[in-house]
């Protein structure tokens, strides 16, 4: 009786082909990419390309881990491009001296990336308060900040661009450790710490049970909102630091620019990565794996010498065939 | 039920024969029959898993089958889904109404057929349309009206007759009056009787007895896949029924209607008292208690306030006025997790909108509420997780592959095994059941019966919301009866029964001097 009773609960498909796919579809879809190049791409094999590559997603997934918890939750997260600008305009201001003169210039420079980023993560929190407080959307909440971000990011700076040369600041962009760029350095400490929480700590099992089924998590005593201004706040802690080597990277930090875009490249590394984006199921991992296709696709195409217009079409399908691959995997 | 015999030389409407299906290679339905005559009611019943629905979902296309035959007005049938189905005239009305309420009688009828005239709806001819479907059961609602505007029974009405349209030659109905009170049923077995009238049949899916006799004219029991037994309704009675559907010797179900058994000993001191509680529109004034060791039903029609009541126990809503004791000391939850801290868990009485999480497995839902006093530095002991839920699994005898399937593809009674345990595993001073045993089969719901009686009689307060009156009444020490959002009676030891919980639901009135109202 218990075979019959399984079999007939009212979901229980077979497990499609598609739906073995749509498990392992991130990984096979990126070792077949690293394949075609191995053969087709010239010079591909080096130390060289696996770093240009790498460096280019670093910041898309260090926002990618924060997002995905977002996700997870079942939420969304529109701000972070405007939070890297806030950080990134507040940090220069500090090390350079603007407010207070700081002697010590490693002193200056701690407390200019600790308050650049505690700053971005309060403004996370901000969106989380938003949420739960007043029960806004996640979309419509995070507008408010995708908006007004950028706008506090060059009203601090007068809307000038500031730009800097300074090694003891810029070696999170620029350096290197034990030849691995810094930037890669803390993007896969990141992703190491944060697939951790979300597999084996209390924080990560809540965090999904709300995304599975928030009124059910609720009555199980979750504390329901302030795990989410948690992760919101995480998320916004993440964008800080992105938005640190962006301006690294760049000498220089621009309102207008920085993280402009991210919120965008950051939902498609999730959805391509296998996350559900309706929340309850999340992994950190295929948000790694998911931006380092979209770059890697990218890196192909222009490589072999196609246009960047048409690059950013592919990059669109892959959006739609990861989406399409999670609904047959789900089913 | 004046002609409840169906002529076998008659052809019948629709003839299942000899229908099979599996699921990865495990059969859900084995060489199953059924057959309906024209303008029958007949009833399909069986536990949860013996193929009830896969027989349904493969008649209206859902599910492909592996083997048998359909044939349906005489001719062979094939559905290639539901939608198909319905256009050749077999309609199904589900257990959850699904319409739109904010807009009008007419557009939820419409909705999906719209008329339309040179590119624009044709307003005119839809709510003529919808008028005319309406009379039909004897329905007169201005059409033109939001369709929250007209009672949960209209509504409902307005569902049913959107399903049937006009061409349905049998409609199937799954547990259908799963969400309705008395009255609404009553309508409800008004319109099969129309139907019925009109030539109509009905497949009638239901876990209440009492339904199936009071509106069917056949029924076919199955058991793990088959189709072990067709006979009229007037030819078999509820214990014959039961016992082909558990598969057990009569005498052996002949007992007791529920598994509660006989009352148990020790009562202890009072563990909550609940005064002058009120909330929204549908708590107005309510006050009872709990006893260790004792289980008290809240008894009441749909919508006297049960389930909003123990809400405000819990902490699950806010409350507007009145008070709460715990153990002698004031309990004022400001959510959930205070009640809980405080030593009270809370079954929800929607499954699946409440309780389960159902991309989580068993062992993530079984210790959800525990999951804090599970961890250490943040982090879950996965291994002492794993040694409790695998000691509530056989404790529950819960039919799962193991800890880690996904609950939603467990049966619907060791879903609700699985929700029991997550709050026995915190181990409460007073737990809240709202519909315990709502939608889940007859031997799940006798084991999850005798359950509730021993965690009583091992000392813990039980507070338990059932619409099911033989459960309240057999199953509590003590019932709390509401009414509009008051408390109008509660009896206890032998006042507890049929005629005095009745009267009392009904007139807010009870005859019996054990009555202790509140002042």
């Amino acid at each position: 009786m218990s075979e019959a009773e399984l079999a007939a609960t009212p979901p229980a498909r077979q497990i499609a082909p598609l739906g073995l796919l749509a498990r392992y579809s991130t990984l096979v879809a990126l070792l077949a990419l690293i394949a075609f190049n191995m053969a087709f791409t010239n010079h591909f094999l080096s130390v060289q390309t696996l770093n240009v590559n790498l460096t280019q997603v670093a910041t898309i997934v260090i926002v990618g881990v924060g997002m995905t918890l977002v996700i997870a939750t079942g939420g969304i997260d529109l701000s972070v491009g405007s939070l890297m600008a806030i950080s990134g305009a507040i940090a220069p201001i500090i090390f350079m001296g603007k407010i207070v003169k700081i002697g010590e210039i490693h002193v200056a420079v701690a407390v200019a990336m600790i308050l650049a980023v505690a700053i971005a993560g309060a403004f996370g929190w901000f969106n989380g308060w938003l949420i739960t407080r007043f029960r806004i959307q996640p979309i419509v909440a995070t507008l408010v900040l995708f908006i007004a971000g950028r706008g506090i990011a060059q009203v601090s700076t007068n809307g000038n661009l500031q730009p800097f040369k300074l090694a003891e600041f810029q070696w999170i962009g620029l350096g290197r450790w034990f030849g691995v760029p810094v930037q890669v350095v803390i993007m896969i400490v990141l992703v190491a710490v944060a697939a951790w929480v979300l597999r084996r700590s209390l924080f990560g099992r809540q965090i999904l049970s709300i995304g599975g089924n928030e009124r059910a998590a609720r009555l199980a005593g979750v504390p329901v909102a302030s795990i989410k201004r948690w992760v919101y706040c995480i998320s916004g802690l993440c964008s800080g630091i992105a938005g640190l080597v962006v301006i690294a990277i760049n000498s220089s930090s621009d309102a207008n620019l920085v993280g402009l875009g991210m919120e965008l490249d950051a939902i498609a590394a999730v959805a391509v990565g296998g996350t559900l984006l309706s929340g309850g199921r999340a992994t950190i991992v295929g948000t790694l794996i998911g931006a380092l296709i979209i770059q890697l696709v990218r890196y192909t195409l222009l490589a072999n010498g196609v246009p960047d217009d048409v690059a950013k079409l592919v990059k669109a399908g892959l959006i739609v065939a990861a989406v399409w691959l999670q609904g047959r995997g789900q089913a | 039920m004046t002609s409840p015999a169906i002529s076998d030389t008659k052809a019948p409407l629709l003839a299942m024969r000899s229908v099979s299906k599996a699921f990865a290679g495990i059969p859900a339905v084995i060489n199953a029959s059924l057959e309906v005559g024209a303008g029958e009611v007949h009833a399909l019943v069986g536990q949860n898993g013996a193929g009830k629905s896969t027989m349904i979902k493969i008649l209206t296309g859902y599910f492909s089958r592996d083997a048998g035959e359909i044939a349906f007005d005489g001719a062979p049938f094939e559905a290639r889904s539901p939608q198909d189905a319905q256009h050749k005239g077999i309609s199904t009305i589900y257990q959850e109404i699904n319409l739109v309420p904010y807009r009008s009688v007419t557009e939820n009828i419409c909705l999906g057929r719209e008329s339309r005239r040179y590119g624009l709806l044709d307003w005119n001819a839809m709510h003529a349309e919808a008028r005319a479907l309406l009379e039909r059961f004897k329905i007169n609602v201005d059409v033109r009206q939001p369709l929250m505007r007209f009672n949960t029974a209209t509504q409902q009405m307005v569902a049913i007759a959107r399903a049937i349209g006009f061409s349905a030659k049998l409609v199937i109905m799954d547990e259908p009056t799963s969400s309705l009170d008395e009255r609404e049923v009553a309508v409800l077995f008004e319109v099969i009787r129309q139907l019925k009238r009109d030539g109509v049949s009905v497949i009638f899916v239901s876990h209440k007895l009492d339904e199936l006799y009071a509106v069917c004219d056949r029924v076919t029991i199955m058991r793990d896949g088959r189709t072990v037994k067709t006979a009229n309704m007037s030819a078999i009675s509820k214990l014959e029924l039961v016992a082909s559907m558990l598969g057990r010797d009569v005498a052996q179900v002949a007992r007791s209607a529920t598994a509660f058994g006989g009352r148990h000993g020790k009562i202890g001191e009072v563990i909550l008292e609940a005064r002058n509680l009120a909330a929204g529109h549908k708590v107005q004034d309510v006050s009872f208690s709990v006893r260790r060791g004792e289980i008290t039903g809240l008894a009441g029609l749909l919508g006297a306030g049960r389930t909003e009541t123990a809400r405000l126990v819990f902490g699950a809503d806010p409350m507007r006025a009145g008070s709460l004791d715990l153990d002698g000391a004031p309990l004022k939850p400001r959510g959930p997790l205070d009640a809980i801290n405080r030593g009270i868990g809370f079954s929800s009485e929607d499954r699946k909108l409440e309780g389960i999480i159902p991309d989580m497995s068993v062992a993530e839902n079984l210790t959800l509420a525990l999951m804090p006093q599970l961890t250490r530095a943040g982090i879950v002991d996965e291994a002492r997780q794993r040694t409790v839920v695998e000691k509530f699994i056989k404790r529950l005898d819960i039919k799962c592959s193991g800890p880690d399937q996904r609950i939603r593809e467990l049966s619907g009674g060791n879903q609700q095994k699985v929700l029991l345990a997550r709050w026995l595993a915190m181990n409460p001073k007073l737990l809240i059941l709202d519909e315990p045993t709502r939608g889940i089969d007859v031997g799940a719901k006798a084991e999850i019966q005798k359950l509730i009686k021993e965690l009583a009689d091992q000392g813990l307060g039980v507070l338990m919301i059932s619409s099911e009156l033989e459960e309240v009444i057999e199953g509590s020490d003590r019932v709390v009866v509401l009414r509009e959002g008051r408390n109008v009676a509660e009896f206890t030891d032998s006042g507890v029964n049929e005629a005095n919980v009745m009267a009392a639901m009904a007139h807010g009135k009870d005859a019996d001097p054990a009555r202790e109202l509140t002042p």
